[in-house]
This record gives C-alpha cells, structure tokens and sequence, in this order.
C-alpha cells in the first residue's frame, strides 16, 4: 500500500499548512475589522475575541489530531483496525466540556444584548433616518427641539418624509442628507423604510439593524471617538442597493450646532 | 399498470414478473428506485453545473469589476452585451445560484438520488413503498427544474431578490428587475419543488419504516439511512411553511392582498395596503430554510460516517449516539430559526431564546465530530476517493461549524450580520460539507449504480483540487467578513472603509473558484467515461457490510433475485476479533463469524479489542 502513504502525508501536510496559515493571520490580524469607535463595540470585540479564542482551540486541535491521525493510521496491509464501538465516558465528558464553553458563551451573549437592547440612555441624542432606493436621509428637530410625527401615508412630492400635518412639532423639523451628531453623547437611531428592507450598518461601530417598511426599529451605541464614518446598507434593496452609501459625521457639539444651524428647515408647505 | 404497492417480502417472483420491457417504462417513466435515483441525481448535477457557471460570472465581477469579456455574451445577451456584466444581471445571477444550488442541486440529490437509491438497498426492499408516487416525485422535480430554467430567460429577467426573497422587493415588480414574470416562476418552481420533495419524503420515510428485511431492527440500519429519513421527516414539516409562504406570496403580488405589505411608497407611488409585515415571510421562510440546511448536511453526515467506518476498516464509534445526535439536531433545527433574524426588528427579547438553542446544536454535532475522529482512532485508513473526501467533510464540517457559534450569539450577529462571513459560514459548513458528502457518495456507490469503476487516480485529482480550492474561496471570505464587506454588492468601490487588500482576497477567491469550478470537468468526464468504458465493478468493491453489497451489480429489477436478505448483524462489523477477513457483512449469522455487536461494550471498555487488534506490535 504505497500510494496511502503519500495520500497520507499530502493529507496531514495539507490540514496543517492550512491550520497553521489560518491560525496565523486571524491571530496576526491580517485582515480584520475597521478600526473600534463605539463603547458597545468594544464590549462585542470583546465577547468576539473570547469566541475565538475558544473556537479556535477547538479548530486547531481538531485538524491536529485529524492530522496525526490520517497518518497515524494510514492503511498498511500488514496492519489491523482496533475493534472499538464506543467508549461512553469518553463521549460523555467531551460532550460536557462543550456545554462548559457553551455556557460562558451564552451567557456573555446573553448579558451583551441585553445591554445592547435596553432602551437608549435619556441624554442620548435622536436622529430619525429615512430609507428609500437608494439613499439615506437624516431628520432633526427644528428650533423647537422635537421631532414632528412623520408617518409614510402623509407622503407626497411636496413632503417627501410623511411629516403629520397636524402635528405642530413637525413645521421646522430638518431633513438632512448626511447624519451629524454631536460627539460626546449616545446616539440613539429609529428607523424608517418607505418601500423596501434596508439595513443600516455602521462597521465602526459594530452596528446594524434592518430597516423594514411599516414599522420602527431601533438602534442605539455611544461614540468614542468624532470623525467621518460610512454607512453601507447591508440588506438586499434593489440594483442599487452596493451605492447606497451614507455618511456619518461625529463632531464636538458646536461644529454640529453650526452644521444645523446652516440646514433649511423643509417644515410644510401649507 | 404496476400495482403501486407490491407486497414487498414475499413477491419476489412477483417483483420479476412485474420488471418493465419498454424503453419507455424502464429509463423515463420507470418507477424503479434505482432509476429514479439516476434520473434525479443527474439531473441535479446538471442544475448544479449551471449554478456553478453563475457562480463564475459573478465571482468575476467581483475580483475584475472592470472585466471586458466579450466571448460572455453568449451566456447572458442582455446582461452582459458589452462584455462586463451589468448590474440586474449580477444580482439575478446570486439569487439563482443560491436557489439553484440548495434546493435543485443539494436537496434534490441527497433525499431524491441517495435516499432513492440507498433506502430500499440498505434496509433490504425491494422497491420504494408508494413506486408510482416516488415516479411522480421525479417528474414534479423535474417540472421544477424546467420552469425554474424557463425563469432565467423572461425579457424581464429572472428573480433576483436573493435566494430568500424577502418582500417588498420580492413582492413588487416595480422594485426591482426580475421581481416580475421571474420571481412568478421562481413562486411556482419552489412549490412544484415542495410537492415534488413532500411526495419522495413520504415514501423514504415509510419504506424505511415500514419494509426492512427480517433482521433490519432500527439499531441496525446504517447510518445513511439514518440521516436520509430524519432529513425527509425534517422536509415533511418544514417545506409546507415554505410553501405557504409562497402562496401568500403570489396572492400579495397578484391578488392585492396583504400578508408581508405595509403601506409604502415606491418610487413616488403609494402602494396603499394595510397589515402586512415583511417579518412574516421572513419567519414562514426561515422556518423552512433553517431546517433545510439540516436537510442537506444530516444525510451527507450519514454518508461520511458510513464511509470512514469502511475506510478506516472499523466500527462507527458511538453508533447509538450517532443517531441520537442527529435526532437531536433534527429537533433542534427546528426552533432556531430565528437566528437569522436577530437584526431584522424582530422583538429583540425573542433572541434570547434563539441563541440559547443554536448554540445547543453545538452539542449534538461535536459529539459527532468526536466520534468520526473516534472511528479514524486506531483504524486501518484506505485513502479512496470517496474516504478522501469522508475525511475533508470532518474538516469542513468542524470548520463552518464553528463560525455559527459567532453568528449563533445574537451580540456578534450584530457586526457580522450580511456581511462575507455569513457568506463564508454557511458555504463551509452547509455547501462544501454536503458537497464533500455527495461526491463521497457519489464515488463509493457509482460501481454499484452502473456496474463501473471509476477512475480512482482522477477522482483523487478532483478531490484535491476540490478541497485546497474549496478552502481557498470560503476561508478567504471570512477576512471580508471581518472587514465589514456586506454581501450582495455589485461593486465595493464607493466605499473607504474596506482596505485595498479586499482587492487581493476577491482575486483569491475567483482564481480559486475558477480552478474548483475546472476541476468539476475531470469529475464530469471521469463519470461519464466510466459509465461508458470504466473497468467493471465488483459485487463489493469496498469490502464493505451493508446490504446494497450483497446485491447483483448493478442490482436487478426488485434488487435481490427470488430470495430477499436476511439481516444478522449490524453493518460496522469491521475488523472483528477472530474473524476471518476485515469485515462481515450484515447476512452473515453470527455462528459464522463473531460479531461485536452485543458484547461490544465489554470490548471497549477492557480493551481487549485493541490486543487483538494490533498484532504487529504497531499499538502506540
């Protein structure tokens, strides 16, 4: 049996070459997330790297021992198989230590999103943000510091964002193209889709959450760090669905005072 | 006509009488397992094939945007006139690769070609149960297969709202090219599917219920078969909330009414309904589409453990709990639907639940990890062609399995929600693993589907182009995941935040994708060239124990000439102490030759096993 030793060795070689070259640059992190700007991101990086830490021993020492074991065991004509059918303790403790691991991942998934879906502090600054084929826009409150009610059957060329016209709230609201806000507060996003599924991802900040026609959804994340960051939309929405590309500014609470300051309010035309 | 239902375990006179003359009812028309098993296994090859051709054309736009390929445009007039593929173009060519690959290649041969031909030779029957219900489960596949294919031509271009579908975008024909007479047939297909698939689950489950030969206890059904009937129990419940899913769907987009639309305005124009929820369909999908992808790994994990028991020439390790993990995932599989919809405005309290049972399935399928490495330990390994690739799927399988224990935690979903690494998860551990399954299969059972052998130092050629190349499209993707790429863009050049090197990674991936997709023509011609001109095969090529073995190659019409098999053991008898050759087949009675079958638990536990196991003095 000459040939299984070289399917052997090509095989053992070949599960190790590719463990090692994948265990090498996720460690090194050759190619890895955006650069961290979120209180919320750090604590999923965290939790991240804790899964991988756990999996990735797991992955390793499966294609070592799988390894080892393909060439261990490689067919000899003057050989013969162990006759073994189970061994219980062995099965039983394995499967315990995997619940182990699952346990802390679990929980810290668990703790993690709870945080991450309780209601946005009540300093956070609110931006409501329309979807549409293909771009995003941004609605601030007006002068009067509240965000008129907007509803999609109010739509129509003159008052493209659904603004309630009974809602006295809503004459001086503010629609933008870019998201600005102010740094130094959480960020607190509803969102609003007027035809089809978008998703508002925010890479920088380990953010996501769909935007779907016919209801609010909500995200809410504390910045740290002011600067430009991209948002790519991350669910289906058409063929142009790879340009719709928006833009978030975190700046110090002045320059985004000065930035509002300098949008026109659409109010309603009445 | 046939009686449809032969009374199987004394008819074998019968059986021979009823063997169809006409061209007509042996090889279109035949209710034949065996046949039926050809005609859905080639067919879905050849489904597979064009997924895998749309497969390249978008892979190419992605690593060479600025392509000009004139020599294309036979493949997509429309789409591609200029020799770069246009925009609909692409996101028609994802959604079709996506729907062709799952449910017309990946289900349809593993339930509809192994189960078809497995079931009834692995549990010692003659035919299927219901002969004339599994005839018409080909032709509705078959029907599914055309209509989808007719889909791809509509002027107004095929479905290309993903592979899922999810309304509005499906719903409207305004939303999106291809959300018109396309995703109309795309609706229609996917239901033919559904019937076609309930029609065969039916018979799969029933005929492995209902006829195993005198001695075939449940405990003693191989593991394939195993895999293949939980998988259709799985499609028996899961498909019809797909195929509801369907129906609202046409009646949405035909009919005005509204199950997955809200009022909306789409391109200035109000679409006025009222009370419908995209979330819906999402649910109704997914409650289909997270089993699914048990239905096509469970029976391709049957096929790998049946494979490395022979090639490593010893018993499946664990084979009780075996089939109680697969039960177990199988039930699991069902309430974890959700977690593709941590992100999508579902109440987020309902995630909860979700991560804790996803994460669950981790146990049941480590503890199959463990005992497919168990079954490698100590073994006597045969490098075949189909163990080689038994062996890649342990690897692919732990691989993609992994990376669900990031996705499974709603909290990391979050970053990594649609982007390549979900891309990269599922085609590890659901794509390549069942793929890997399917050509195991594929080369272990060809001798005894055609009476050939095929080309072993090809099929070696193909696995490792296969493998290597495989790794490199799909390990690669992970790093775009880690980079934030979101999937189902046509171009990521308006965007800063992803490095140059994403470049470097989409040519990796397409020169692999290319070089895999190439070494898929050495597997075309070597199954063909084998059929025609292969060296004749043995009755038991493999030396291996299940029942098909005892059969004639390839086995008659009724399988097992006028006595049917009797079944004395189990089918991992390999390497017994004290018996005369490597392996005992399921017919031969235990006064014969020992079986470890029933003191087998003495054995592992003393080791005596392993001494008289090892006589060469190799024992570590």
């Amino acid at each position: 049996m000459k040939a299984s030793s070289g399917q052997a060795f090509g095989y053992a070689a070949f599960l190790l070459v590719f463990t090692a070259i994948a265990a090498y640059t996720v460690a090194n992190k050759t190619w890895w997330f955006p650069p961290l700007a979120s209180v919320q991101g750090a604590e999923i990086d965290n939790l991240f790297m804790i899964t991988l830490l756990l999996t990735g021993i797991v992955f390793i020492a499966v294609h070592v021992v799988l390894a080892y074991f393909v060439w261990r065991y490689r067919g000899r004509s003057e050989r013969k198989a162990a006759y073994i059918t189970h061994n219980t303790p062995f099965e039983v403790s394995a499967a315990a230590t995997v619940a182990l691991a699952l346990v802390i991942l679990v929980g810290g998934g668990t703790t993690l999103w709870t945080k991450i879906q309780s209601p946005p502090p009540s300093d956070a600054f609110t931006v409501e943000v329309w979807a549409e084929q293909f771009r995003w826009t941004f609605h601030y409150p007006g002068a009067d510091g509240r965000m008129g009610n907007t509803d999609v059957k109010f739509i129509s060329d003159e008052n493209p964002y659904g603004l309630d016209p009974n809602d006295p709230y809503a004459k001086d609201d503010i629609f933008a193209s870019e998201m600005h806000v102010p740094y130094g507060k959480p960020i607190a996003v509803i969102l609003r889709s007027k035809d089809v599924l978008h998703s508002f991802f925010l890479p920088h900040f380990r953010m996501k959450m769909d935007v779907v026609p016919g209801m609010k959804t909500r995200l809410w994340f504390t910045p740290t760090q002011s600067g430009t960051f991209e948002i790519p939309c991350a669910e289906l929405c058409g063929v142009g669905h790879y340009i719709m590309r928006g833009v978030l500014t975190i700046e110090p609470p002045a320059a985004f005072n000065e930035w509002l300051s300098q949008q026109t309010p659409v109010g309603m035309s009445q | 006509m046939e009686t449809p239902n032969i009374a199987h375990a004394e008819a074998a006179v019968e059986a021979h009488h009823h063997e169809p003359q006409s061209f007509w009812t042996k090889y279109v028309f035949s209710q034949d397992h065996k046949v039926i098993a050809m005609q859905y296994m080639i067919t879905a090859l050849v489904m597979g094939f064009i997924g895998m051709v749309m497969s390249w054309l978008f892979r190419i736009q992605l690593a060479w945007p600025d392509h000009n390929l004139p020599f294309l445009r036979f493949l997509m007039p429309t789409n591609m006139e200029s020799g770069t593929l246009q925009t609909p173009g692409y996101y028609m060519l994802v959604t079709m690769h996506g729907t062709i690959m799952i449910f017309f290649l990946l289900t349809a041969i593993l339930t509809g070609g192994f189960g078809n031909f497995l079931i009834p030779l692995q549990v010692g029957a003659r035919d299927m149960a219901f002969p004339f219900l599994n005839m018409l489960s080909y032709w509705f596949y078959f029907l599914s297969c055309v209509v989808v294919t007719i889909s791809l031509f509509v002027s107004t271009g095929a479905a290309s709202g993903g592979w899922t579908s999810y309304p509005p975008l499906s719903a409207l024909a305004k939303a999106t090219p291809g959300s018109g007479l396309g995703q109309d047939l795309w609706l229609v297909s996917i239901a033919l599917f559904i019937v076609a698939s309930t029609m065969g689950s039916l018979n799969y489950v029933t005929t492995a219920l209902n006829m195993r030969a005198k001695g075939m206890t449940l405990m003693r059904m191989p593991l394939t078969v195993w895999g293949i009937i939980v998988a259709a129990v799985l499609g028996l419940f899961a498909f019809p909330a797909l195929f509801a899913g369907a129906v609202l769907l046409l009646l949405d987009r035909h009919l005005g009414t509204s199950f997955f639309l809200p009022h909306l305005v789409l391109g200035g124009e109000h679409i006025v309904r009222d009370g419908g929820s995209p979330l819906l369909w999402q649910h109704l999908f997914w409650f289909l589409g997270h089993p699914e992808v048990y239905i096509l790994i469970l029976p391709a994990m049957g096929i790998t453990s049946e494979i490395l028991s022979n090639g490593a020439r010893k018993p499946i390790f664990g084979y009780k709990v075996m089939v109680a993990s697969l039960v177990a995932i199988a039930f699991l599989s069902f309430i974890v639907w959700g977690h593709h919809m941590f992100v999508s405005g579902m109440n987020p309290w309902l995630g909860f639940a979700f991560v804790i049972t996803t994460l669950i399935i981790a146990i049941p399928s480590a503890i199959k990890t463990f005992n497919w490495l168990g079954t490698l330990w100590k073994g006597n390994i045969r490098f075949t062609t189909p163990m080689l690739y038994a062996i890649g799927f342990i690897s692919t399988f732990v691989t993609g399995g992994l990376t669900g224990l990031f996705l499974g935690n709603s909290a990391l979903d979050i970053p990594l929600h649609d982007t390549y690494f979900v891309v990269a998860h599922f085609h590890v551990v659901m794509g390549l693993s069942s793929v890997f399954g399917i050509f195991a299969g594929i080369y272990y059972w060809f001798p005894k589907m055609t009476g050939k052998m095929m080309s072993e130092r090809w099929g070696k050629v193909h696995f490792w182009l296969t493998f290597i190349g495989s790794y490199g499209v799909f390990w690669t993707m992970h790093y775009l995941g880690f980079m934030g790429m979101p999937r189902r863009y046509y171009s990521y050049d308006s965007y800063q935040f992803l490095p140059p090197s994403m470049h470097t990674l989409q040519m990796i991936i397409t020169i692999s994708a290319l070089i895999v997709g190439a070494a898929q023509f050495i597997f075309i011609v070597n199954f063909l060239g084998s059929w025609l001109r292969g060296k004749k095969a043995p009755d038991n090529p493999w030396q291996a124990n299940s029942l098909e073995w005892q059969a004639p190659t390839p086995p008659p019409h009724g399988n097992w000439g006028p006595k049917l098999p009797e079944v004395h053991r189990w089918p991992y008898d390999y390497s017994v102490p004290g018996a005369s050759a490597d392996f005992v087949p399921q017919t031969v009675p235990v006064e014969v030759e020992p079986s470890g079958e029933h003191h087998s638990a003495a054995v592992a536990v003393n080791g005596h096993g392993h001494t008289n196991g090892h006589g060469n003095g190799h024992h570590a």
